[in-house]
C-alpha cells in the first residue's frame, strides 16, 4: 500500500545543486496530456528542468545519473490550480497577514497580488506536497470590482518562484461586483465601460484630468495591455444572464481575451460560450443555489461545458488559499458526476495551461517544463498522495508545517522531556 | 378552613384542565397531582413517522456494519422500516423487494452532528441568516429548530451524499448559542415533521476566538462588551453555570417542599436540562489547551461534554480526550482561516481514533456534508501513510456509530444492527473511493432516493419552477 520510491544514483541534496542535470522517471503509468494519451509503462527524460522524451518501455540510462524507478506507479504532469490566493494570505482572518484585498485603496488594475506574494508562505508546501506545481494567485474585491492583477507561480518556494507577473485582470462582475461598483449590476457596467474607455484614451484623456471616468491615471495604464487583448481578463460571474453579458462585450471588443470563473449556470449558455471561445474556470463541487445568481447551480455543470467543446478548468473556489489542494477531489467528483477521467485530468493541466497561455506547462511533452507527480496511487482518488513532486526537474521536500506538526504528536509520550523539544 | 378548602378544589379544577390539554397549558407549565408545576420539556414535539417501506432484501452487497464489521458478501434485510439482520445469507421472505447489490457497498446512513441547514440555508440571502442570535453572549434560552427552515436546498444534497440524519446547531458566535436539534432526512412542510423522535436536546457552546471577537471587538465599539478575552469566555460560562446551579437547587427544593415555583428562565431551564444529563453539550472548540479548561470547568459543574467541534488540535491532546470520554467532531483538512486554525494537520481524526477517543467526522458545511464518506476516506489515507492502520470497517464509526452516540440516539440508529432504524445507504462501489455514490438511501426503511430514478430526488419549494429545479437537473 504505502511505497517508498527508491531515487538512485543521487541524493536529492545532489540533485538540486548540481548543475546540468539529469533525471529519468522508468516504468512509469503516465498521463501525458497529449495526443499520446496514457503510456502505461514509459520512462521519462528530463534534463535542466525541460522533458527531453518519453519513451513507451524505456530503460535507465547509463552511467551515474539520477533514476526514480516509479515501478507502474501513476505519473502526471504537475497539477495547476487555477484560481487561487496562495501566498497573500497566512491567517484569513488575521488582517495584518491578509494580502489578498484593500478596501482603503485608491488603486484597482494598478494592484498587482504579486507585490503581497510570500513564497515561504505555509500554504505553499501544504499545496505542494499535495501534487499541485503551478497556481494562479489572483487579487480579491476590496473596494473596487476591479481587483487588480494576478499572476503565475510554482509551488517550490523559491525566492523566484513566479512563472508569471501580471499574467491576467481579475473583475467581479456578479453579485459582489455590483456591490462594489454602487449597488447593481448597471453600475458595474456602467464604471467597467467607462474603465474601458480610460484605458483606451490613456494617456491623451488625462493631459488635462488626473482622474478618468473610472480610473486613476495609474490604473488606466495599468489596464492598457488588458483592453488591447495583451492579457487575460478574468472575470467572476455566475448567472446565465451575466454570463452572456460577458459574451456580448467579448463580441463588442473582438480582440479581448477573457475568461470566466464561477459560471455556475454555465451550462445554460454552454454553447454560446463554446461559440465565443471564452473558457470558464469552475467549482465541480458547486451545486447549491447559494444566492440568486447560482439557481442553476448543478453537479452536471463541468459534464455538459466540457460536452458542448467550452475549454473548462476546476478549480476549489471555497477556501482557496488553504484548501486549493482539493482541486483534485473536486476533479474526482467530476469524474463520478459525467466527466471523463481525460476530461477531468485536463481540466486541472491542459485546459489552465492553455486559458492562462502558459504554452510549456500542463504535459508531459518533449520540451516542456518537467513539472510532474508521482503518484501512490489514481491521482484523482481521494485516498492517494503524491510519492514525489518534481518541479523543474528539481525533486521537492515532501515536509510542510502540517507533516511537522503531525510527527511532533504521533507520539504523546511526554515523560522524558516535553514535546516542544521534539523536531 | 373552609375557604383554604375551596382554593384547594379550585385547583384541583384547574390542575386537571392543565392536564386535558396535553403537552402542558397555555404558560407552557403543568401541575402534578401535588400540585406542584412542572415544566414541559416537549413543547415542539416531532411529528415524524416513518414512510411507507417495502420488505427490502439488498443481496451481496460488502456490508460495513458501521461497529467495526465488514462482510464482503452479505446481506442486508429492511422490514418494517427497520434492519431485521445482517447476515452472509439470508432468504428472501414472501414478497421481499430483492436488489441485486453485487458490486455495491451497504453501510448505515451518514449522520451529520454539525450542520447549519436549514438555519442558514440556501440562498444566503441577508432575510436567511436565523442560525444564530447574536444579541447576547449567553442565549442558552434560543433553540435552533426555531430558525429551522424546513425549504432549505441543501436537505436534499445532503439526502444524495448518504445522509440520513442530522444535528442542526446554532452558530458559534456565542458562549452559549442556544438548543440544537436532531431531525431525520426527509423533507417536510416542518420543523416538527422531520425531528428526529425521542432525540435529545443538545446545548451548542463556543471556545476561543468566536465570542470574544463578536461581542468584545464587535459592534464598532471599544470595548464592545464582555467578552473581551479567552479570560472573558471562561468567566461567562462559569457565571452562567453558577447561576444555573442555584436554578436547578430551587427547583428541587420546590419539587420536594413545594411553597411558590421559581420563576421561569427559559435560558437557565437549558443549562438545568445539561446538568440534569438531559441536554447534551456540543462545543465549539479547536485548541487543545482550552478543550483541556473545558474539560476541568464542565467537571467543576457536573456535566459532561459530548463532542468538541472542529477540534482542529485535538490530536495533540488525544490521550486526554480519551481519558475524559469527549467525541471529537473534526473535518479532515480544514485550517489556516484563523488563528486557532493554524495548526491543522490531515491525520487529527486517525490520531484521535489512534488514541482509543472518539473520532467524527462532520461537515459544518452544505458543500461538505454532501461528501463527509470522502472526508472519512482522505483521513483514513492520511493516516495510514502516517503508520496507523485503521480498516475502512473501523472507519466507518466516524460517519455514523460515533455521531449517533454523540446525539444520544445510538439506540435508534447509527449502525446496521437488528431492530435499529433501517437508516441505510447503497453505494455505487466503495464509498472510500471519489467515485462512489450514494445509490439508494432508506430513512426508516423507506427509500428516500433512487439515483437512478429521476423521479425520487426532493425538490424544494423554493426551487420550483427556478432554472432546473434541484440539483440533478
Amino acid at each position: 500500500m504505502i511505497r517508498t520510491l527508491l531515487i538512485t544514483a543521487a541524493s536529492t541534496l545532489a540533485l538540486a545543486s548540481a548543475a546540468a542535470q539529469t533525471l529519468t522517471i522508468t516504468n512509469a503509468k503516465v498521463w501525458t496530456g497529449t495526443e499520446a494519451g496514457t503510456l502505461d509503462s514509459a520512462a521519462i527524460y528530463v534534463r535542466d528542468g525541460e522533458f527531453i522524451s518519453v519513451i513507451e518501455n524505456g530503460t535507465a540510462p547509463r552511467g551515474g545519473s539520477p533514476v526514480i524507478d516509479a515501478d507502474g506507479a501513476w505519473v502526471t504532469p504537475g497539477i495547476i490550480a487555477p484560481f487561487t490566493r496562495i501566498g497573500i494570505v497566512e491567517v484569513g482572518a488575521e488582517d495584518s497577514t491578509n494580502d489578498t484585498r484593500a478596501s482603503g485603496t485608491a488603486f484597482s488594475v494598478a494592484l498587482r497580488a504579486s507585490d503581497g506574494f510570500n513564497p515561504s508562505a505555509t500554504t505553499v508546501p501544504v499545496t505542494r506536497i499535495e501534487g499541485v506545481t503551478r497556481i494562479a494567485v489572483a487579487p480579491a474585491n476590496g473596494g473596487s470590482m476591479i481587483a487588480g492583477q494576478g499572476f503565475i507561480a510554482d509551488t517550490s518556494g523559491a525566492p523566484d518562484s513566479i512563472t508569471q507577473d501580471r499574467a491576467f485582470v481579475y473583475i467581479d462582475l456578479g453579485e459582489g461586483g455590483a456591490g462594489l461598483a454602487g449597488g447593481s449590476r448597471p453600475a458595474a457596467w456602467a464604471a467597467l465601460r467607462g474603465a474601458f474607455a480610460d484605458a483606451r484614451g490613456y494617456p491623451g484623456r488625462f493631459m488635462a484630468h488626473n482622474e478618468g471616468d473610472t480610473l486613476t491615471r495609474t490604473d488606466a495604464q495599468a489596464f492598457g495591455r488588458a483592453v488591447r487583448g495583451g492579457q487575460l481578463i478574468l472575470v467572476n460571474a455566475h448567472r446565465a444572464s451575466d454570463i452572456r453579458q460577458v459574451i456580448q462585450l467579448k463580441a463588442e471588443n473582438a480582440n479581448v481575451n477573457i475568461a470566466i470563473v464561477g459560471a455556475d449556470e454555465g451550462w445554460i449558455v454552454a454553447d454560446e460560450l463554446a461559440d465565443a471561445g471564452i473558457p470558464v474556470i469552475i467549482d465541480p463541487f458547486s451545486n447549491l443555489p447559494a444566492s440568486f445568481a447560482q439557481l442553476g447551480a448543478t453537479s452536471r455543470n463541468a459534464e455538459r461545458l466540457i460536452g458542448a467543446g467550452v475549454l473548462t478548468a476546476f478549480a476549489h473556489l471555497g477556501d482557496n488559499s488553504h484548501q486549493a489542494r482539493l482541486v483534485l477531489q473536486s476533479a474526482g467528483n467530476a469524474v463520478a458526476n459525467g466527466v471523463s477521467f481525460d476530461d477531468a485530468m485536463a481540466a486541472i493541466t491542459t485546459a489552465p495551461a492553455a486559458i492562462f497561455e502558459l504554452d510549456t506547462l500542463g504535459s508531459v511533452a518533449p520540451g516542456s517544463t518537467a513539472d510532474l507527480v508521482i503518484w501512490d496511487g489514481d491521482p484523482l482518488e481521494v485516498m492517494s498522495a503524491p510519492q514525489a513532486v518534481i518541479i523543474e526537474g528539481e525533486v521537492q521536500s515532501m515536509e510542510s508545517r502540517q507533516t511537522k506538526l503531525r510527527d511532533r504528536y504521533l507520539d504523546l509520550d511526554e515523560s522524558e522531556r516535553p514535546l516542544a523539544y521534539k523536531r | 378552613m373552609k375557604r383554604a378548602l375551596m382554593v384547594s378544589a379550585l385547583a384541583m379544577v384547574l390542575a386537571a384542565g392543565l392536564t386535558a390539554c396535553g403537552n402542558g397549558g397555555s404558560d407552557g407549565e403543568s401541575k402534578d397531582d401535588g400540585d406542584r408545576v412542572s415544566i414541559n420539556k416537549n413543547p415542539f414535539p416531532s411529528t415524524y413517522t416513518p414512510y411507507p417501506s417495502d420488505t427490502v432484501l439488498l443481496k451481496d452487497a460488502t456490508v460495513l456494519d458501521g461497529i467495526g464489521g465488514i462482510i464482503e458478501s452479505g446481506d442486508v434485510l429492511l422490514v418494517d422500516g427497520d434492519v431485521a439482520e445482517v447476515a452472509e445469507e439470508i432468504a428472501a421472505p414472501d414478497g421481499a423487494t430483492v436488489i441485486d447489490a453485487s458490486g455495491k457497498w451497504v453501510t448505515p446512513g451518514i449522520i451529520d452532528n454539525h450542520s447549519h441547514l436549514g438555519v442558514y440555508p440556501s440562498p444566503s440571502v441577508s432575510a436567511h441568516g436565523d442560525g444564530n442570535e447574536i444579541s447576547g453572549a449567553v442565549t442558552a434560552e434560543v433553540w435552533a429548530e426555531h430558525g429551522v427552515w424546513p425549504q432549505d436546498p441543501g436537505f436534499p444534497r445532503a439526502l444524495q451524499g448518504g445522509v440520513t440524519s442530522m444535528q442542526i446547531l446554532p452558530g458559534s458566535a456565542n458562549l452559549f448559542g442556544g438548543r440544537g436539534v436532531t431531525l431525520k432526512n426527509v423533507p417536510a412542510r416542518t420543523m416538527q415533521g422531520m425531528k428526529f423522535p425521542d432525540a435529545p436536546y443538545t446545548l451548542k457552546m463556543a471556545c476561543g476566538e468566536n465570542p470574544k471577537r463578536v461581542y468584545g471587538y464587535g459592534g464598532g465599539r471599544f470595548p464592545g462588551g464582555a467578552p473581551y478575552s479567552r479570560m472573558g469566555n471562561v468567566a461567562g460560562y462559569r457565571m452562567a453555570w453558577a447561576r444555573a446551579v442555584e436554578y436547578k437547587r430551587k427547583w428541587e427544593k420546590y419539587e420536594a417542599e413545594g411553597g411558590t415555583a421559581p420563576t421561569r428562565d427559559l435560558e437557565l431551564d437549558t443549562l438545568m436540562g445539561v446538568l440534569n444529563g438531559e441536554i447534551l453539550v456540543h462545543m465549539h472548540c479547536y485548541r487543545a489547551d482550552e478543550m483541556a479548561l473545558i474539560m476541568d470547568m464542565s467537571q467543576e459543574f457536573g456535566y459532561k461534554v459530548s463532542s468538541f467541534h472542529h477540534a482542529v488540535e485535538s490530536y495533540k491532546i488525544a490521550d486526554k480526550l480519551a481519558d475524559y470520554g469527549a467525541c471529537s467532531s473534526m473535518w479532515a483538512d480544514w485550517w489556516g482561516f484563523k488563528m486557532e486554525a493554524y495548526d491543522g494537520v490531515r491525520e487529527n481524526i486517525p490520531m484521535v481514533h489512534n488514541a482509543g477517543a472518539c473520532a467524527i467526522v462532520h461537515s459544518d458545511s452544505d458543500i461538505g456534508i454532501q461528501r463527509l464518506n470522502q472526508e472519512a476516506a482522505k483521513a483514513l489515507s492520511d493516516g495510514r501513510r502516517a503508520g496507523i492502520d485503521i480498516s475502512k470497517a473501523d472507519a466507518w464509526q466516524w460517519l455514523s456509530a460515533n455521531p449517533a452516540k454523540s446525539l444520544g440516539v445510538f439506540e435508534q440508529t447509527g449502525s446496521l444492527e437488528a431492530g435499529k432504524d433501517a437508516d441505510v445507504v447503497m453505494w455505487s462501489g466503495d464509498p472510500f473511493s471519489v467515485y462512489s455514490q450514494a445509490e439508494l438511501v432508506f430513512v426508516d426503511g423507506a427509500l428516500m432516493f433512487d439515483r437512478n430514478d429521476p423521479t425520487s430526488l426532493p425538490v424544494m419549494d423554493f426551487e420550483l419552477g427556478q432554472p432546473g429545479e434541484g440539483d440533478l437537473k
